[in-house]
Order: structure tokens, then sequence, then C-alpha cells
């Protein structure tokens, strides 16, 4: 669980600095973009590597999950949890289940796309069927409607708070020793806090700018 | 004070539980909590009924025996107490209230509140425990010298007195805090050394073996361990099993 979570943590963190870049240079969002999408190592090797840690991580979270509710067969009367324990730890499987299904959605949104482009197009095998600058005004495109850009806030926040606890816990888990719990406290949670802030930022950003279409043309 | 029980009543370990309530309005303030409970079966037994089974020894919060989930938390509201040591004066007059047996798998209900913690001791019999010289020439202990700083942490680790109220306690009835002072007591001495790795190894196995959950890091146990036995310990077992 600790070791897929921070496996999570590090791609979630790869995939923040490329969708930031479309902030800072549209150019430069499209050029790695089309790198990623187009690399072999990238596709054939990474990728599979992190659709399985997604997998691996969710169905060990299930797993987790049923195992502990079977450890208490009567459950209590009165459980007073909130006495003794934050919120996002006890709710780790409903702050993970939300971020489920947000990257389902997310992948109907912009993976299935591509595999169509890529496998059924063939724009994989193909070179000249693909357009190496699609992916700004695609994205662009994508967060022209408010009601994907609340559903993706939306997910954030969850995903915000599934890391909030989940990030420090895999060190804990990993036996972090004492003298590092507070600087790794401050870390992860600051992590926590900021990089989801930051996705949000981005759907925000490509929502304002493409309602006053001042779309700048990469 | 007039308070109002609602207490869990099951027969024997095969049978149904279910809730009861009962009405006490002779209670002090100055009372323990078991002294409450005393009071409550001295009315049962005098009017013919069953009084309430419940675990208790020492009274003074160094045994481990007394358990009892009292509104909704183990040992009760308050912070580094056992229910021993609970007193009335904590609760108000009018009161409601609701008392479970400490509830895992791992430690069936024996009778009303009384559960069996001995899957606690043959955790502690799997790896709690260390090869000594025993054979006429024991070596002082004092001839091993230890830095104050581990002998401390070992010492605290060693308060643990095998309560359950980490289990009880934590969502995932997880055994986690319990285990884990019992390691690290020994983990941090030189005399703990060599069996530091198959300890770990047996008493993790045989905790997973009596059915107690995952440990998700909530932090509920630290908080409702009447001795304090700090989250440090769980992190230094998990040190221990994956490097030892
Ligand atoms: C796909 C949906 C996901 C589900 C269903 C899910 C579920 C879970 C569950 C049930 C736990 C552990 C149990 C607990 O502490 O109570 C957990 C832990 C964790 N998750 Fe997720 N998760 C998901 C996605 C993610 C993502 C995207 C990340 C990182 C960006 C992540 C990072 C972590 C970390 C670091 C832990 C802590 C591991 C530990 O304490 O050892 N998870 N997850
Ligand atoms: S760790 Fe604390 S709560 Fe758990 S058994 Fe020991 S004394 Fe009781
Ligand atoms: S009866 Fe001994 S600790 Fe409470």
């Amino acid at each position: 669980m600790a070791l897929s979570g921070l496996f999570l943590v590090v791609f979630l963190l790869q995939h923040f600095i490329i969708n930031f870049s479309s902030v800072v240079s549209p150019t430069t969002f499209n050029q790695w973009s089309h790198f990623m999408g187009y690399n072999v190592l990238v596709q054939f090797v990474l990728q599979p590597i992190l659709i399985f840690g997604v997998v691996f991580h969710f169905v060990m979270g299930f797993v987790l999950e049923i195992q502990n509710r079977k450890s208490r067969r009567i459950s209590y009367a009165q459980f007073k949890g909130n006495k003794n324990a934050p919120w996002v730890s006890r709710n780790m499987i409903w702050s993970g289940g939300v971020v489920l299904f947000f990257l389902i959605l997310h992948f109907i949104d912009f993976w299935i796309p591509e595999l169509n482009h890529k496998y059924i197009e063939g724009s994989m095998f193909h070179a000249e069927l693909s357009d190496p600058s699609r992916y700004y005004s695609e994205l662009v495109h994508k967060f022209e409607s408010l009601l994907r850009v609340c559903v993706y806030v939306a997910a954030f926040v969850f995903l915000a708070m599934h890391i909030y606890h989940g990030f420090s816990s895999a060190f804990q888990s990993l036996g972090m020793k004492k003298k590092h719990k507070r600087s790794l406290l401050f870390f992860t949670q600051a992590f926590a806090i900021i990089i989801p802030l930051g996705f949000c930022f981005i759907a925000l950003y490509h929502h304002l700018v493409s309602i006053h279409t001042i779309v700048p043309h990469a | 004070m007039k308070i109002k029980l609602k207490i869990w009543r099951q027969e024997d370990s095969k049978s149904k539980g279910r809730f009861v309530r009962y009405a006490l309005d002779s209670i002090t303030p100055e009372m323990s909590f078991l002294e409450m409970l005393d009071v409550l079966n001295e009315q049962l037994i005098s009017s013919g009924d069953i009084p309430v089974a419940f675990d208790h020894d020492c009274r003074e919060g160094i045994c481990g025996t007394c358990s009892l989930f009292i509104n909704g938390r183990a040992h009760g509201p308050d912070r580094l107490v056992t229910t021993c040591q609970l007193h009335m004066r904590r609760f108000n007059d009018g009161d409601t209230i609701v008392i479970e047996p400490f509830r895992s798998k791992a430690f069936p209900v024996i009778k009303d509140l009384v559960v069996d913690r001995s899957s606690f001791d043959r955790i502690q019999q799997s790896g709690g425990y260390i090869s000594i010289n025993t054979s006429g020439n024991t070596q002082d202990a004092n001839a091993i010298a230890i830095p104050k700083a581990d002998a401390d942490r070992s010492f605290e680790a060693a308060t643990c007195i095998g309560c359950g109220a980490c289990v009880a306690a934590c969502k995932n009835a997880s055994a986690m805090l319990f285990v884990s002072a019992k390691v690290s007591q020994y983990a941090l001495l030189p005399q703990g050394k060599v069996e530091a790795k198959n300890r770990v190894k047996n008493m993790v196995a045989q905790m997973d073996l009596e059915g107690f959950g995952n440990c998700s890091n909530t932090g509920a146990c630290e908080i409702e361990c009447p001795k304090g036995i700090s989250l440090e310990n769980i992190a230094r077992m998990n040190r221990e099993y994956l490097f030892g």
C-alpha cells in the first residue's frame, strides 16, 4: 500500500509539472505531451507500470478495507471516532473511492480519445497522422465546460484529503524515524494541499481564459 | 447523582447479546466508575437478578484487566486513564452512559462486558521473550552498559499493560500499538538483539492469525492508550519488520 501510494504521489507530481507547463508555455506543454504520448519507453514500459500501480493500489485498498471490517464482527452502538483520529485518516476508502470514480471520468475525457487517435485512427504508427501541437487546444477545449471544471475541482479536494493522510501514513508504514516525523509531516501535508490546489488552478485558468476567448495560439 | 445505564448483556460467547437499560439514583461523584457498577450489581443481586460481568483486578491502573467501551470510547472519556481510574465526577446528573465490551474478532465476548484477550498472550508467547543464561553464572544486569535514552524508551514501551484499548479504539481493530510496544521494549536493548529478527516476524504473524485488522495509521490507539504508548513504536516495529 505504502509503496504503491508513494509511486502514485511521484506520478502525480510528474503529471502536475507537465500540466502546469500549459499555463506557462503552450509550446512546451505540446512538446512534453507529444513526447509522453509517442515515446516508446513511456508508452510501453512506464504506462503499463503506472496502470499496474493504480490497479494494485485500489484493489489492495479494497482488500484492506474488507479485512478491517471483518476484524470487528459486531460494530459498536456508539463509536466516537472523531475524538481520537482525524476524519481524513478514517475515510481513506471514501476519498480514494471518489478519486477512482474521477479517474474513470478522466480516462473517458482524455485517455479514450487518445487511444482512439493513436490506435484506431493509427497515428501511433503513422507519424504523418499525428499533430504535435494538438494537445494545448484539446486541453483548453475540455475546460470550456463549467460543469467539467466543477467536477475536476471537487475531485481534487478529495485527492487532497486522500494524500493529506496517505502521504505521511506511507512513511509511518515504512518505519519513519521519530527525528524525521515533524519535517515529513510538514512536507507531506504541504504537498497534499499545494499540488491539488495547483491542479484546480490549472483547470480554472483554462476555463477563465477560454470563456474570455483570449486563447493564445500555440 | 442519577445515572441511566445502557449495558451490553450477553449470557455467554455463543448467545446473542443485547442492550439492557438500568437506572441508579444513589451515585456520588467520588465513586469510581467500577464502584458505580458494583452498586448496580449489589442492586441486581438483592433483587435476584444476574449481576453484570465486567473485568477488573488492581483497580489502580497497573494491571490492564479492566476494559469497557464507555460512551463510544475505550476506557471512557479521559486521556491516559484506565476504566478503574475513571470517576463519576466526569459525568453529569441525569446522564445516560452506554457501556459496551471491547469489540474485536480477536477479543470474543465471554459474558456481558468480559472479553477474551488471550490472543494478546499468544502473540507474547510467539516472540515476546529473551534468552538468558540461567546456568548459575548469570550476568549482572548492569554489566552491559545501555545508553540512558535507549533504556528510557524501552521502559516507556514496557509500560504497556496489555489492556487492549488500542484494539478497541482502532476503527480497524488493529493490535499494532500493543505488538509494537512489546517488540520495542526488547528491540531497544542489547539483550533483545539475539531473537530480534524472528521476534518481529513471529509476533506479527501471530497477530494476523488472531484476526486483528491492519494498521492504517489513524493514530486513535495512541490517543486512547492509558499508558501513552507512542506511535513511534509502530514505526520502529515496521522498520524491524522490513529491514531487520
Ligand atoms: C484509484 C483510487 C484510489 C483508491 C480506491 C485508493 C484507496 C486507498 C486506500 C483504501 C488506502 C489505505 C488505507 C488507509 O490508510 O486507510 C490508500 C492509501 C494511500 N493512498 Fe490511495 N487510493 C486511490 C488513489 C490514490 C492516489 C491517486 C494517490 C496518490 C496520488 C494515493 C496515495 C495513497 C497513499 C500515499 C496511501 C498511504 C499508504 C500507507 O499508509 O501505507 N492513492 N489508498
Ligand atoms: S498499547 Fe496501550 S492501549 Fe494498547 S494494550 Fe498496551 S497499554 Fe493498552
Ligand atoms: S483494574 Fe487493573 S488496570 Fe484497571
